[in-house]
């Protein structure tokens, strides 16, 4: 630590170039940290503390097609199954395809107590919403977004369900608002719309007495997998075959769908630090052939051959670790944006901690050239300038 | 002027070799950029061109009205018996009306590199099949037969998806289906695609509605008078789009996410290389700095020096551009991928490196090399002469 004067002195030696090599660096770790933060987040996907023990059952062959009502009396009888609820895909939108919103018609009771704890609501605005046919119960963050107050009609167009009256556009009475209790989990539902299943099932002019998927809380999430598969075994070999998996799962699987997207992120990334390793590692090699006839004096005055590796190589780690520090700081400071374009994904700051391995092993690769060539350095022929 | 910034840069150029590590970091660091900006935007390009290729704009695609896409729609067989009484629908050898009424679906096909599965489209189509998508050709085995369980998979399905050769069997809805043959439709999108008749689909998923009707109309000129028809016929509520308009749609939102991913990215890393560019070249401008003294003694002008240093970094990040989109041509181009598209169903394309990416990624690499030579540049024609010659 006594050499850090000395090593901080080194770094500043030339400033320009330092500081563009910093700001390289600073660049190159804000963008591993923003490809990585997007990266965790799909391949870890956050159901919450509750999410745990939620299974989901879909139509074996794709969640576009739909299931049975009566599912859900026999589902409710497997053992291990203590809350079932339903729901359909209502593919909404506010006044154009681009307002999407999540509309989702719930059978409220069976709802709320399977997700008993999740949200926080205003006990009367719930009541009125449970007693209220065209009712809605909206997002906080969703109301804010379109400027909708408690008491106001809206219309949502859905492109799937027509009404008896032959029209996609649905009526609703906002009657409350509710938010999820988690705060990091709050994205996920930020553009849900909830309003009553019957309301939804009478309404609809095709497709009654059918569902879109289940979801099942199981008392122990250790025997998801078991739970599962008596589900499933309930509707095998009959035109409606379900696949029952822990919602976790359920997302992945959604995820692979779209693609290989940790392939694409990491081949990003493998550019990125590609160069950089060039352009950092070339800094170092100058910086060291300039200081030469300086090391050479270091070793005259007395310091070892380790003294000198050891000066080159904690200048290189000062340089890429303050480099990365700084980086992910901002691509900490950039997660909000990130969040706008991927709505309903939870961004997890843990997904940065690597950044500082990566750093270290940076440091190593270009420092340790030109260390390596201080330490070998003689002095009688450094001083002479013949090196 | 000229004749000294010939002289100037052709000295600068000629002594490259001697310095190759700086160099090579603007070089490297310009590939880079380039690399991933045309690779990303190879991707977008390649769905684009996968879904704008669909279609003819003398055919024409009928939904529900407001349904936006096949997933969502459903039409009733006395809606597609009015369609096809419809003015301006080509007629078939037979003087039938060329129309197929079809069922959009999903099967469960496993992905050839993960082993996990995807969800891949099954469309039920009309027996006029064959002569309202002309371009559809079978390259292995044969047709699927109406009545019985067969189907035949697009090229593209095939090199994505396990098990889809023509003679395998696919097991789905508790019954086998013998895949017969394998098609090719021009690239487009129903190359993603699995194809049957639609009464067999229809009844294996007991499904009696249908999801859209395609027409193949007398020319591109019938279009309107056909979507007037339709839109004023009080017993229908349909949309009617041409084609490529329809497809044009459903490619937008995706396209336009790889654009902003792609340039934004490219964005950050092209100012990470400008870093890299100044320092090669101020270094660059200080290790001359004797010989540009030398030259500004003799009575060389400030602006040849200016402009030979500029010229010699636009050179590097040239060279740079053009590696880089030469590396994304090389791994990437014909690269094929597929991807979740709007109904929920695999879309496969193929990654596009088109000869306008890669002049974008050679004008990115450009921009970034001006950039990162101009302050060096400017300090190399600044130098004072007297002190630079006494440094040595």
């Amino acid at each position: 630590m006594k050499y850090f004067p000395l090593i901080w002195a080194t770094l500043w030696r030339k400033k320009t170039r330092t500081i563009f090599t910093l700001l390289s660096i600073v660049i190159a770790f804000l963008l591993f940290g923003a490809l990585e933060t997007v990266d965790y987040a799909f391949a870890h996907p956050n159901t919450g503390t509750s999410g745990a023990n939620l299974l989901i059952t879909i139509n074996k062959y794709s969640i576009t097609l739909s299931l049975p009502f009566s599912d859900e009396q026999q589902i409710r009888s497997v053992p291990g199954v203590t809350a079932v609820t339903w729901f359909t895909w209502f593919g909404g939108y506010y006044q154009e395809p681009k307002n999407f919103v999540f509309v989702l018609p719930i059978d409220i009771d069976s709802y709320f107590s399977l997700h008993q704890g999740d949200f926080v609501y205003d006990e009367t605005q719930f009541q009125t919403f449970r007693n209220t046919r065209d009712g809605a119960l909206v997002n906080a963050q969703l109301m804010k977004k379109h400027g909708w107050k408690i008491g106001d009609r809206v219309g949502m167009h859905s492109t799937i369900w027509t009404q008896k009256n032959g029209s996609l556009d649905w009526n609703f009475l906002i009657v409350g608002t509710y938010d999820v209790s988690d705060p990091t989990q709050r994205n996920q539902q930020a553009s849900t719309f909830l309003f009553h299943y019957e309301y939804f099932d009478e309404g609809r002019s095709f497709g009654k007495g059918n569902v879109g998927w289940y979801q099942e809380r199981v008392a122990d999430a250790s025997q998801s997998a078991a739970v599962s598969a008596r589900i499933d075994a309930l509707f095998a070999n009959s035109s409606y075959e379900t696949k029952t998996q822990p919602a976790k799962d359920f997302a992945l699987a959604f995820i692979k769908q779209l693609g290989d997207i940790g392939f694409i992120l990491h081949a990003i990334l493998g550019a990125v630090f590609f160069t950089l390793l060039f352009l950092t590692g070339n800094t170092m090699m100058q910086s060291v052939r300039e200081r030469i006839p300086e090391l050479a004096v270091l070793k005259t005055l007395g310091f070892t051959d380790g003294d000198v590796l050891g000066l080159v190589l904690a200048e290189a780690l000062l340089l890429c670790g303050l480099g990365a520090l700084l980086g992910l700081a901002a691509s900490y400071g950039a997660l909000p944006i990130i969040r706008l374009g991927l709505q309903g994904v939870e961004l997890s700051p843990l997904a940065l901690l690597p950044g500082f391995g990566v750093a270290i092993l940076l440091a190593l690769i270009v420092g340790l050239p030109p260390a390596l060539r201080a330490k070998r350095l003689n002095i009688v022929d450094a001083l002479a300038g013949k090196h | 002027m000229f004749k000294q910034l010939f002289a100037i840069t052709i000295m600068n150029l000629q002594t490259l070799p001697q310095r190759l590590g700086a160099s090579s970091v603007i070089v490297i660091g310009i590939t880079g950029v380039v690399a991933v900006l045309v690779s990303v935007l190879a991707m977008a390009a390649g769905f684009h061109h996968t879904l704008a290729d669909s279609g003819r704009a003398d055919r024409a695609i009928i939904l529900r009205g407001g349904s936006d896409a096949e997933i969502n729609s459903g039409l009733t067989r006395e809606d597609v018996d009015v369609i096809s009484s419809a003015p301006g629908i080509a007629k078939g050898a037979d003087g039938k009306p060329l129309i197929s009424n079809e069922i959009v679906t999903v099967a469960n096909v496993p992905k050839l590199d993960t082993g996990t599965d995807a969800n891949v489209t099954l469309r039920g189509v009309g027996l006029k099949l064959v002569e309202v998508r002309p371009e559809l050709k079978i390259v292995a085995g044969r047709m699927f037969r109406p009545a019985v369980r067969e189907l035949i998979a697009g090229a593209g399905a095939v090199k994505q998806f396990r098990g889809l050769s023509a003679g395998s069997v696919l097991h789905m809805r508790n019954a086998d289906w013998l895949v017969t043959g394998v098609f090719t439709s021009d690239g487009d999108i129903h190359e993603s695609e699995l194809l049957a008749d639609v009464d067999t689909v229809g009844s294996s998923i007991e499904r009696d509605v249908y999801s859209s009707a395609i027409v193949l109309l007398e020319s591109p000129a019938a279009f309107p008078a056909f979507k007037d028809a339709l839109m004023t016929d009080p017993r229908l509520k349909v949309d009617v789009e041409r084609e490529p308009e329809y497809f044009a749609a459903q490619s937008k939102d995706l396209t336009h996410t790889l654009n902003i991913i792609g340039n934004s990215v490219a964005i950050i890393m092209a100012i990470g290389a400008m870093f890299g560019a100044l320092n090669s070249m101020y270094s660059a401008v200080a290790a001359r700095s004797v010989e540009i003294a030398t030259l500004r003694a003799i009575g060389f002008g400030g602006l040849p020096v200016m402009l030979s240093v500029m010229i010699e970094s636009l050179v590097l990040a040239l060279l740079g551009g053009i590696l880089g989109g030469a590396l994304a041509w090389l791994f990437f181009n014909g690269h094929s991928v597929s991807t979740l598209g709007a109904a929920f169903a695999q879309v496969v394309f193929q990654l596009t490196v088109t000869r306008t990416l890669i002049v974008t990624g050679i004008v990115w690499a450009c921009l970034i090399g001006v950039l990162g030579g101009f302050f060096p540049a400017l300090r190399a024609a600044r130098l004072p002469v007297a002190e630079a010659l006494r440094a040595s």
